[in-house]
């Protein structure tokens, strides 16, 4: 019963969805007060609808209720609880209605924290998520229902594949859809903004909390999937160029570039048109990012079972966001006024530059994702682009942007001097040079000597930006500290999230200095790795609740003095007929010893073990790098400025700036 | 400065960005571009040494042997598309979802004697998945057509030599 009742409520949802699509849309067009005011109430009501029916979904992953097909296909009573309510997102249909969900989260957050938009405005933009969001539960309903029932019903469940049993994976999707999908508010702006024929300051500063906070969301996805990867798959590497990740990256990169010029917009309400393309292009590269990969398009690793009919519904979908999306801004984008042009020596001289060089990083990755599926669906070659391909276009960019991204944020606005912003940014300087001066030493490739030294520039420049801010040792300590707590959040979370950069790459280029070694050993044999002793003492079996497990143990000893005991693992899951690799690795913030655990050979005293050993410096990094980032836009977000809540004040401040 | 020369800039530095990301892309696909080969492919065309590609096919069953070059081992095994086999050296752990009989893609180059020295192996995160470059290097092979039904039997790639394959060309040549 409680699955018909998901089934309905998500029904439900999609006509509520159809309904906040077109009637606070009609009623913004003829100034219906009764009618815009229905679209705060429909999404709230949608949004329920869409609560319980993934309830319902759960429910029926918890009771074991196999007549569900989607159940029956993807659990099994053994699976531990966490993972039956968490494998619900971990097949198609159940991600699509996670997405839907998510989805129906953003509008309801637009309906209670939008208060203060103008209601027009607010109307269009949760009758333009409306619309997205009842074409994608139609999409579930009928092509991908989770809902549907099996008959008969089996006593047990395939199970779920064991790689997805773990607890970064369980989380990994929601905090990565939620970053796709919240980026379906500043598209819906974007789109709003295009009927009225209007964008304006203040029209900056309502977007620019959503960017900021889909822009967190999917930070932290990607840095989740990253180190999911690094983990679980056991080879040590922690990012592989597939399709899926490039597809997570390609919106990353769109909506940095929206988060840093939604700022001109506000400030110098310039760069309008090309902020609104932006708001558009992000969300269009998440949708085609999430669903071109579930289409099989794209041959990746991620890829669910494939269906023509889901690839036909997709492709129409996508091309009615995308397309109707494009279709308005070329005919209303050459009415919308255009912004001052301004001089390029000027904060929002270096924000276009930011914006420059992240495109093309984009229009790269993206050249590089899609190349290999158009030269074997035009001419039939099967051709991949790898890291190799990635390493050579993408990296030589990104030093460039981190040379500019530590003096941007020093650079006053409209008319600047360089000269200025360079002396107080000396000692940055001095201590760049030093630290190209020791990693040249250290590294001998070029590229991570360049990025670890654009690292430590920006994490520097950004020191100083925040120090120059509160005048730090030029005036008492007391009155500094007086001026850090007055400064503007928003200068804060910038800072952060400059620094998080500039710690993930440091984290990125140390890791190209990993060393490892795989070797076949008995037990109580040593070997050497980057000048720790590696001792492998014991290898027994043990039962696990849906799996056997062989656990090896090994100790590590630097100078005879023990560091640490890994155990890592090897599980059979009997009912899969699969193994998977459980990597031990062991962190002090500087450096990862990772083991893994191979084959056996021989049996008895004579049997040897495969291992593979890792030594990766800073590996910690590349992720606390990720955090760090999304804590800086966190704290941004928690600017009042920022608030949706103060937009009237903002509007009234906004005028008297620019006057 | 005039409105005329900051747009200039503005248009300069897009230029400038776009033409960098198209002279590295350009640059970097003509050398680092990885092509996909079938074991019949290789031993047809043997390319370059230098020259990174992807070795797709069957796992041969019963090939998959291990060796120890001093403390690190090495896996030997053979990859086949039914008309031709390439010995794969890989240092290193195979993946857990590598199986004999069963599809598997292979990074690395072809060695001066004809082996293939792989950097990485690859087996898809499904058993029944087969990559779609592997199902098409072994339907031009003529040893199995997607469209009909699963692929044959694991033990029955071993059986599958030249030899067999010039018969199976030969038999409906007398039908005509």
């Amino acid at each position: 019963m409680t699955p018909e009742l998901g089934n309905f409520a998500l029904a439900l949802a999609c006509c509520l969805a159809a309904g906040q699509a077109v009637l606070p849309m009609v009623g913004a067009r003829r100034r219906d007060p009764r009618l815009m005011a229905l679209a705060p109430a429909l999404a709230i009501g949608q949004l329920l609808a869409l609560l319980y029916s993934f309830a319902c979904l759960i429910d029926a992953a918890i009771n074991d209720d196999f007549s569900v097909q989607n159940v029956a296909a993807n659990s099994s009573v053994a699976k531990p609880l966490l993972y039956k309510i968490t494998g619900v997102w971990g097949n198609h249909e159940g991600s699509v209605l996670l997405w839907a969900l998510i989805l129906g989260l953003c509008g309801g957050a637009v309906a209670l924290f939008g208060r203060d938009l103008p209601s027009a405005l607010r109307a269009r933009v949760i009758a333009v998520l409306g619309g997205v969001s009842a074409g994608f539960q139609l999409f579930c309903l009928t092509t991908s229902n989770p809902f549907d029932r099996v008959w008969p019903a089996p006593m047990e469940g395939q199970g779920m594949n064991p790689l997805l049993q773990d607890p970064g994976l369980a989380f990994h999707p929601p905090i990565l859809y939620t970053g796709y999908v919240g980026f379906a508010v500043p598209f819906a702006f974007a789109v709003a903004a295009l009927i009225e024929g209007r964008v304006d300051a203040s029209w900056g500063r309502w977007v620019r909390p959503w960017a900021v906070a889909a822009w967190c969301f999917l930070t932290c996805g990607i840095a989740l999937g990253s180190w999911w990867s690094y983990y679980v798959l056991g080879w040590g590497g922690y990012w592989f160029w597939d399709p899926v990740e490039n597809a997570s990256l390609i919106p990353w990169l769109t909506g940095t570039a929206l988060v840093h010029s939604a700022i001109v917009v506000e400030k110098r309400e310039a760069l309008k048109i090309w902020t609104v393309l932006l708001a558009i292009g992000t969300f269009s590269f998440s949708l085609s990012g999430t669903f071109l990969v579930r289409s099989g398009i794209l041959n990746s690793v991620h890829a669910f079972a494939n269906d023509p009919a889901r690839g036909i519904f997709i492709l129409g979908l996508l091309g009615l966001v995308i397309g109707g999306s494009l279709l308005l801004f070329a005919i209303r984008a050459p009415q919308l006024t255009a912004g001052g042009v301004f001089a390029p020596v000027s904060r929002e001289g270096l924000l276009v530059l930011n914006n420059i060089l992240l495109c093309s990083i984009c229009a790269v990755v993206l050249t590089g994702t899609m190349y290999p599926p158009f030269m074997s669906l035009l001419f039939g070659k099967t051709i991949s682009v790898g890291k190799p391909f990635f390493d050579a276009t993408a990296a030589p960019m990104a030093i460039p942007l981190m040379a500019f991204m530590g003096l941007g944020p020093m650079m006053p606005w409209k008319r600047a001097q360089l000269w200025p912003v360079l002396r107080r940014l000396w000692w940055a300087g001095a201590l760049t040079v030093l630290a190209f001066a020791v990693a040249a030493w250290q590294v001998r490739d070029l590229l991570p000597l360049l990025a670890a030294t654009g690292a430590v520039w920006v994490i520097a420049s950004s020191a100083t930006d925040i120090v120059e801010r509160i005048r730090l040792f030029r005036i008492p300590l007391g009155a500094s500290w007086q001026r850090a707590r007055m400064l503007p959040r928003a200068a804060l979370g910038a800072a952060l999230a400059h620094a998080g950069v500039g710690v993930s790459v440091l984290g990125l280029a140390a890791m190209s200095q990993a060393q490892h070694r795989i070797v076949e050993v008995h037990v109580g044999q040593t070997e050497m790795l980057a000048g720790d002793a590696w001792t492998l003492t014991e290898v027994r079996a043990a039962p696990g609740p849906n799996y056997t497990a062989l656990i090896a143990t090994i100790e590590v000893r630097h100078d005879g003095r023990l560091v640490t005991v890994l155990h890592p693992a090897k599980r059979t899951f009997a009912s899969q007929n699969q193994t998977t690799t459980e990597v031990a690795i062991h962190t002090n913030l500087m450096s990862d010893l990772y083991g893994v655990l191979g084959d056996r050979h021989g049996i008895g005293t004579q049997a040897t073990y495969v291992l593979r050993l890792h030594y990766n410096p800073l590996a910690p990094w590349m992720w606390l790098g990720g955090l760090i980032m999304a804590l800086g836009g966190v704290l941004s977000l928690s600017d009042r400025r920022m608030r949706v809540g103060a937009p009237r004040r903002a509007a009234t401040a906004g005028l008297v700036a620019t006057s | 400065m005039t409105r005329k020369s900051r747009r200039l800039w503005l248009v300069g530095g897009c230029l400038i960005g776009l033409g960098t990301a198209t002279a590295l892309t350009l640059s970097a696909f003509s050398s680092n571009i990885v092509f996909f080969m079938a074991p019949s492919q290789v031993h047809a065309h043997p390319p370059a040494a230098d020259r990174t590609i992807r070795l797709g096919g069957m796992v041969v069953a019963g090939s998959v042997r291990q060796q120890k070059n001093g403390d690190t081992p090495v896996s030997q095994f053979d990859v086949t598309d039914g008309q031709d086999a390439v010995t794969v050296h890989y240092e290193g752990i195979l993946p857990d979802l590598f199986r004999e009989g069963q599809s598997v893609v292979a990074i690395g180059s072809v060695l001066a004697d004809g082996s293939f020295r792989a950097s990485e192996v690859l087996a898809k995160h499904d058993e029944t998945y087969m990559p779609k470059e592997v199902a098409e290097a072994l339907r031009r092979s003529g040893k199995w057509d997607p469209r009909y039904g699963k692929a044959p039997d694991a033990a029955s790639w071993n059986s599958m030599t030249k030899s067999a394959t010039s018969q199976d060309k030969a038999a409906p040549q007398h039908g005509s």
